[in-house]
């Protein structure tokens, strides 16, 4: 297991785990979010081959109402 | 008689409704998303924040606004530096994969006045990594020309405090701009009810963008309306052209033929 934080929260997941499947695992839904790691955006269209790594920070956002 | 079409170009885009409205404060989902078609509005602006990870399930501004049938005008409400507006922007293009973008760099928590020397610096960085930029500006015409010949798309002056509902406090600036800026002005802010719309597009702005005015009001749905109305009546009479004030009366009936 490693741990990576998400929007703040600390979470432990299965080793060699793409960012898609953690996604999946979260239940959402990869269309309707953008995610930052470790500050850098990752293009939607490489989220099946980005491998989460130990200590990586992850930024998970939608759009919410806003004036 | 001028013809019905009236549109205005935003961004290489034409849009007919002028009035952009917010998506927040609203009771739920449901209100909002009748709230913006009672507007007419075809641009709404949202918020980019964290999902909820603890909850999912939890309904999305997206199931209920489709993006592929409004423009959605992601914002930077809630950034008071330049830095994190970026950052903020940037997220909601790899969200939604639009660059039309409004930014918002606020000063402080009391008044929401626009921070301008954060706003400038967040604007050049924006419109060289490709968006394009509405921007929340003061109402000093000299900064909006600036933002002008930097590349923003249109510039947004407040016609009062965010939220506030004081309605539009600054005819004279607004003017002033109104008469140096070739890209769209629209008054972002300070809207509190119909006739404000109206003094807005009066002055001769392009559109008006507001949010607690219409989410706020006793019956969102009927004051959505009412703005969609006091806006086009707005500009009809801003294209129209008012009569002259005069010091004194002057009959409507002729004087000729009175026995």
């Amino acid at each position: 297991m490693i741990t990576v934080s998400v929007n703040g929260e600390t979470k432990s997941i299965e080793e060699a785990m793409s960012l898609e499947g953690f996604l999946t695992v979260l239940e959402l839904n990869p269309k309707k979010v953008a995610v930052e790691r470790n500050l850098e955006i990752v293009p939607k269209s490489t989220f099946a081959n980005v491998t989460l790594e130990n200590g990586d920070a992850l930024e998970i956002v939608h759009f919410i109402g806003g004036g | 008689m001028r013809k019905a079409s009236d549109t205005w170009s935003l961004a290489g885009k034409d849009y007919s409704s002028r009035l952009i409205v917010g998506t927040g404060k609203y009771k739920d989902f449901e209100e909002t998303a009748m709230a913006v078609e009672a507007s007419g509005a075809e641009i709404v602006t949202v918020a980019v924040r964290r999902v909820n990870i603890a909850d999912p399930k939890q309904p999305m501004l997206v199931d209920y606004l489709d993006p592929k049938k409004i423009t959605y005008l992601p914002n930077t409400a809630g950034c008071f530096d330049g830095a994190s507006a970026v950052r903020t922007l940037r997220l909601a293009r790899e969200a939604g994969g639009w660059d039309l973008v409004k930014l918002e760099v606020l000063g402080d928590q009391k008044t929401l006045y626009p921070n301008m020397v954060e706003t400038f610096t967040a604007a050049e960085e924006l419109i060289k990594d490709g968006f394009k930029v509405m921007v929340y500006c003061s109402d000093d015409p000299i900064a909006a020309k600036k933002l002008e010949d930097m590349g923003c798309v249109a510039i947004m002056p407040l016609g009062a405090p965010i939220g506030s509902g004081l309605g539009i406090q600054n005819p004279v600036q607004i003017r002033l701009i109104i008469e140096e800026i070739k890209v769209p002005v629209l008054v972002d802010a300070g809207v509190g009810t119909a006739s404000d719309a109206a003094v807005a597009m009066e002055l001769g702005c392009d559109g008006v963008l507001m949010n607690t005015a219409i989410a706020e009001a006793g019956d969102p749905i009927a004051m959505a309306r009412a703005m969609r109305l006091s806006t086009e009546a707005g500009r009809l009479s801003y294209l129209a052209g008012r009569m002259a004030k005069k010091r004194y009366a002057d009959p409507s009936s002729p004087l000729a033929g009175l026995i």
